[in-house]
């Protein structure tokens, strides 16, 4: 195992950084606007946010084509604009119009589109793993060249599927990269409870593939271990697990008290912001202006607002919907 | 005009190899996994033959024709293969993945019914799952607790996925086609103890659409619905009943997601009897959602009571003349009959 610092060594063009800040900024302010529209009734259901983590998958899927697959957990929303799935379905997803990602029948629980590689968003904590070892097999059976990406969280890890998955795609040599997000906490339980293993990347050795440990607030430390490790996958190498170590500025869900970790706790993650992190380090570089950032930040909150706007005109569905597409007949 | 499509005589489960044989080579993206389904992987002198081909045998000979990329060897890790299946489905390979006994679901179910069977659903009807998952059922060979069960009712419950279940050869081979070329989730349970049971196959690759029921012997009397193994006890009880003068007939619904309601509407309205043979335990069962759908659509037909013949609500025993007491037998269904008739 192998422990990535900060480098900010990789060579990432500014056209690139500058496309990673927008994306990382997209699902700031989705969060931000679905937490709020959850608090005053808009949004049906269970909303996960995961405001905080940005630089996972961007930092990942940033690197990947629509050719690409990646599964994703509860806490979905991220991966999915990481992933390029339409923001304002997105929206409309949530709140159950029939202009939604899924029509509606899906939820913030159920985002996909698999046309973009996005393989759903789960309700099922860990249900993805094994998923995205079929995605894996499809791509090295087909030759297709492209890899699977499994996202999921420090709770995941101690599911039957994440150690069937390892044990699986290391014997069967998949091009998949497992991404395990550890924010510290399996809802309300502190990781140093549940969890045998002080680094989840450590359970890699059992399964004799490569494990990373990263600091998953930096965008830079991400895109360099996940550029490793999905370059093995595409060279036939097999898989790899990255730990990234970040953390979740919301609760478990909107609605939780978080009266599990104190205001201390989340004040120093919140002054490691991985957003301003990555607008600090491309402004050190001379890479942009504030002129530029303050455009792309008008850019995001005009796609966010036309977004809900548009969702919030939108008709529900039909209540005969919900008889259609359980089966391709019958 | 009749086509006559030549026929020969095998074995259920050499009918279920020649589907799977004929469905490989049609669609290079067919890919068969599970447990032992070549076996010996990675032993060097079996490295184009297969130890096992399944511990029945069924996917024997299999791996020398197509090779261990197609057939693959799993290890025995329920959640992972059928969960890689159920993913692999979903994004451009269209597996079979063989589940060795159903009564194993309890190790995989997660990804069989909360990920694979509602992807379509949940996705807006923008995913498919063209996965079959092959698995065996039924009592009748000592296996015991946890190697005997049906549980095909708990399947059938379940919206997105579709059950076959078929009872001869020829149903076999023409089910399995058809569940493989689907593209929806497909459960396709096997009664061990019909492996060796022989009856005529159609050669090509025909295939027999999923819902549609088919009468096995004709009658004029007492309708009796069997599944599976069941309408071979029911073929034998109609045989003594009809010394007796009474005339069964005898419909298999050879799927029962989607069950083919309107077959067995009729065949009621025609005898105004009904008895179901069911194997699978009597509480929330098929033989309960046939009796049910009969009583709410076709009350007006019935001229008796509806009378189930099932297992017992008790998990499969071993010893034999426990599991002979278990396993509806032809004589248990005539007496239901007789009570009707």
């Amino acid at each position: 195992m192998s422990v990535v610092e900060t480098s900010g060594a990789v060579a990432i063009d500014r056209a690139a950084l500058l496309d990673m800040y927008e994306r990382m900024t997209q699902i700031r302010v989705f969060e931000d606007l679905a937490g709020k529209n959850f608090a005053a009734g808009l949004v049906p259901g269970f909303v996960h946010l995961y405001a905080g983590e940005e630089a996972v998958a961007v930092g990942v899927c940033s690197q990947l084509t629509d050719n690409d697959f990646i599964t994703s957990t509860h806490r979905g929303h991220g991966h999915c604009i990481a992933k390029g799935v339409d923001i304002a379905g997105m929206v409309a997803e949530l709140m159950g119009k029939s202009t939604g990602i899924c029509k509606g029948k899906g939820g913030s629980m159920h985002i996909a589109d698999v046309e973009k590689g996005m393989l759903g968003a789960n309700g099922i904590v860990g249900g993805g793993i094994p998923l995205a070892c079929g995605a894996a097999l499809t791509a090295k059976t087909l030759g297709t060249g492209g890899v699977a990406v499994c996202f999921f969280g420090d709770g995941a890890a101690n599911q039957g599927t994440f150690h069937e998955g390892l044990n699986l795609a290391a014997i069967w040599n998949l091009p998949v990269v497992f991404v395990c997000e550890n924010n510290g906490y399996a809802e309300s339980t502190p990781v140093r409870y549940h969890c045998s293993a002080s680094d989840i990347a450590n359970r890699a050795s059992a399964y004799e593939i490569p494990g990373v440990v990263v600091d998953g607030l930096d965008v830079f430390a991400v895109y360099e271990a996940a550029s490793e490790a999905i370059a093995r996958a595409r060279r036939g190498d097999g898989p790899s697990l990255l730990e990234a170590k970040t953390y979740r500025f919301y609760g478990h869900f909107q609605g939780d008290q978080v009266t599990y970790r104190t205001s201390d706790e989340l004040e120093t993650f919140k002054k490691r912001d991985p957003i301003i992190a990555l607008r600090a380090a491309i402004v050190a570089r001379g890479l942009a202006t504030d002129a530029d950032f303050n455009a792309i930040d008008t850019r995001v909150h005009q796609l966010l607002d036309d977004a809900w706007i548009a969702a919030k005109a939108a008709a529900f569905p039909a209540p005969e919907e919900a008889l259609t597409d359980v089966y391709v007949t019958y | 005009m009749v086509v006559e499509t030549a026929t020969r005589t095998m074995t259920y489960q050499q009918a279920i190899t020649e589907a799977l044989r004929i469905a490989m080579h049609e669609d290079p993206t067919v890919i068969l996994l599970g447990e032992d389904i070549a076996g010996g992987a990675m032993v060097d002198h079996l490295i184009n033959d297969d130890a096992w081909g399944g511990p029945m045998g069924v996917t024997k000979g299999l791996v020398q024709e197509f090779g261990r990329n197609r057939i693959l060897d799993t290890p025995i890790t329920e959640a992972g293969f059928i969960g890689a299946a159920v993913g692999a489905a979903t994004t451009g390979l269209r597996p079979v993945a063989e589940l060795m006994f159903v009564d194993f679901f309890g190790c995989c179910m997660d990804q069989i019914y909360d990920q694979g069977a509602k992807f379509r659903y949940m996705f807006g009807g923008k995913a498919k799952c063209p996965v079959t998952i092959r698995t065996q059922i039924g009592a009748g060979m000592s296996a015991a607790g946890q190697h005997s069960g049906c549980h095909y009712s708990v399947f059938t419950h379940m919206p997105g996925i579709k059950c076959v279940i078929p009872s001869t050869p020829a149903d076999a081979k023409g089910l399995l086609l058809s569940a493989i070329r689907d593209d929806d989730l497909v459960m396709f349970f096997e009664n061990k103890v019909l492996y060796g049971t022989k009856g005529e196959v159609p050669e090509g690759n025909e295939g027999i659409p999923l819902g549609v029921a088919d009468i096995k012997r004709e009658g004029a009397d007492v309708t009796v619905v069997a599944i599976s193994r069941m309408v071979n006890q029911a073929l034998a009880a109609a045989q003594t009943l009809a010394d007796e003068g009474i005339d069964v007939e005898i419909v298999d619904p050879r799927t029962l997601s989607p069950l083919d309601d309107k077959t067995i509407l009729t065949s009621v309205a025609k005898t105004h009897r009904l008895v179901i043979v069911d194997e699978d335990n009597p509480r929330c069962s098929m033989a309960t959602d046939i009796a049910a759908m009969v009583a709410d659509r076709g009350f007006d037909t019935l001229d008796a009571p509806i009378k189930l013949v099932t297992a017992p609500h008790t998990p499969v025993p071993f010893s034999p003349p426990l599991e002979q007491f278990y396993v509806p037998s032809p004589e248990r269904i005539a007496d239901a009959v007789r009570q009707i008739a």
